[in-house]
């Protein structure tokens, strides 16, 4: 089958999310993989050349692409997808914008959160907040389309030479009723939660936004990520963005520390994927434990700094 | 504006644990407690408090399934909206079919805004608000946390992996809601009285020259694979050794 990777990219840089989307497409039986950049800087094209599994970069410029506005994007790609057997996006705040008005257009229905390819036309993806897995099966034989679950995939290796294709906007009218004002985040040298090797997070037994300090002392020390618990981020602590569970973040780390975190299901829902999970809670019934791999019942205020000498 | 449609989803109550059926069909919802899908809920309490400024004159909510999705339409007539629509269809279609008929109720209805969560909490499929807009060729905000309304314009906050994006859209436009936009308001019961008399239309969506052939064929439910049951320690010089052995902090 041939298949059309929407590349998702902020402030002139491909996101990881394409990486992992394109790590899927291992798992199809592709015979001709190319990845659409819609953007307004040709650097995202020579970046986008690299990723392994592509093998033709498809590079639209226009500064409407800019911010990459779903209902500007999605008569571009519905028009260019006729040429192609699957549509994958990954399945970020992005993706989950786009994509469904893509499949609109094309008339055919959406798989979000591919975690799994089990058959030439099933796949697996998790619903009720990941406490159940669908498999289901394709049977439009016409398109496939779908957004990608990044803590199921890894990246690609970058060391690929894709050929990179100019294409001209197809004549299509774009919409003018939707303006991009700006966007609010939080300025962090941190590596980032979605594709950090380690992340730690704090919950409401943090107690105030100065104690989240300790956490950020520890993850400049280990070079990693730090995310909150739903508690933390509605107590005020830190901002939204830094939320992992159902309605935040969903993460598959190496290493996951929570530090007075409860472990409500939502907040499971978004770490089942971690590789190790470490649980410091003082209370010995909180349910974290259930799920960590390492439990320590212990106050994370006298844990942390011995966990810093320690490491020092 | 005149008219806000609101559009829920009858789906298992977000406090209960479910669980799978017995040959992977799906999950049991026999017994089970139902609720309206608490992101459309969200919206519905939004599109209330638009009413109650002053902005706009009818709010309508709109479900498509069972005929017991009329419980979670009178819930929502009771929370303060005006009237109801049920379009009987299967229960669990997929978001492109629901979302053809809602296409279909827009155009009787034509409301200037309509409100849905961001995404129902059985699929988590986060897909109808934009299939829909797409078919009415309507701006979309998704993944909302705040919202102005000014003349014809809305300013909205949305929520997305980046940080928080302020977007402007044109109405007529589709919005889909996040946890953070508000805390939708308790029912109480002279209101669930008052709800009985508010009108509720049943129709079908064999009425719709709508296809609803599915896409896809569920093969099975199945329960995720459980983590292995960890280890429990009582000091940091403990947690350090135990993620050495693993491989970590070398």
């Amino acid at each position: 089958m041939n298949v059309l990777v929407i590349a998702e990219h902020n402030d002139g840089v491909i996101n990881v999310s394409t990486s992992k989307t394109l790590s899927c497409v291992s798992d199809l039986s592709s015979q001709q993989t190319d990845l659409l950049v819609l953007g307004n800087n040709s650097e995202l094209a020579t970046q986008a050349a690299l990723f392994q599994n592509v093998n033709s970069v498809l590079y639209l410029e226009d500064q409407r692409f800019d911010h990459q506005v779903a209902a500007v994007m999605s008569p571009v790609i519905a028009h260019l997808a006729t040429e192609y057997d699957c549509v994958l996006c990954p399945s970020t705040t992005f993706g989950r914008d786009l994509m469904p008005r893509v499949a609109a257009l094309l008339d055919v229905g959406q798989m979000t959160d591919i975690m799994a390819v089990t058959g030439p036309l099933t796949f697996e993806r998790p619903i009720y907040a990941g406490n159940a897995i669908q498999t289901i099966e394709v049977t439009d034989k016409e398109k496939i389309v779908g957004t990608v679950r990044l803590a199921s995939y890894k990246e690609v290796e970058m060391n690929n030479q894709a050929n990179i294709k100019h294409i001209e906007l197809p004549e299509i009218e774009l919409p003018l009723h939707s303006r991009f004002l700006g966007i609010q985040s939080e300025t962090n040298e941190r590596p980032d939660l979605q594709v950090a090797k380690i992340v730690i997070s704090g919950g409401r037994g943090l107690g105030s936004s100065e104690n989240f300090n300790l956490l950020y002392d520890l993850a400049d020390k280990m070079g990693a990520a730090v995310g909150a618990s739903r508690a933390a981020v509605d107590a005020g602590y830190v901002s939204n963005d830094m939320q992992v569970g159902q309605t935040g973040k969903i993460i598959a780390p190496d290493l996951y520390f929570a530090f007075g975190i409860s472990g409500a299901i939502q907040h499971l829902a978004g770490i089942k994927d971690a590789g190790t999970i470490v649980a410091v809670n003082k209370d010995p019934d909180a349910p974290i434990f259930e799920i960590a791999d390492i439990g320590i019942v212990a106050d994370l205020f006298n844990f942390i700094p011995e966990f810093i000498a320690k490491i020092n | 504006m005149n008219k806000i449609l609101v559009c829920i989803k009858r789906v298992i109550d977000y406090n209960i644990k479910i669980r799978i059926n017995s040959d992977e069909s799906g999950v049991v919802t026999e017994g089970v407690k139902m609720s309206i899908n608490p992101f459309d809920e969200i919206a519905l309490e939004e599109a209330l408090r638009i009413k109650e400024s002053g902005k706009a004159n009818e709010i309508i909510v709109v479900s498509i399934g069972s005929e017991d999705c009329q419980q979670q339409l009178r819930t929502g007539l009771a929370m303060g909206a005006d009237r109801a629509i049920l379009v009987e269809h299967q229960e669990q279609a997929e978001p492109l079919i629901v979302a053809k008929l809602l296409y279909e109720i827009v155009q009787q209805e034509k409301p200037e805004l309509i409100l849905l969560g961001k995404q129902a909490i059985d699929d988590d499929c986060s897909q109808t608000g934009q299939m829909l807009a797409e078919l009415c060729s309507y701006a979309q905000a998704t993944f909302i946390s705040k919202l102005d309304i000014e003349g014809n314009v809305l300013t909205v906050t949305r929520e997305v992996d980046q940080g928080l994006e302020s977007l402007e859209i044109d109405l007529p436009a589709i919005v889909t809601t996040d946890l953070r936009l508000n805390e939708p308001r308790y029912v109480k019961l002279p209101d669930i009285m008052k709800a009985k008399k508010k009108p509720l239309d049943v129709m079908n969506s064999s009425e719709f020259n709508v296809s609803t052939d599915a896409f896809f064929k569920v093969i099975k439910v199945s329960a995720p694979p459980p983590r292995q049951s960890g280890i429990m320690l009582t000091n940091a010089d403990e947690a350090f050794d135990a993620l050495k052995t693993k491989g970590f902090f070398d």
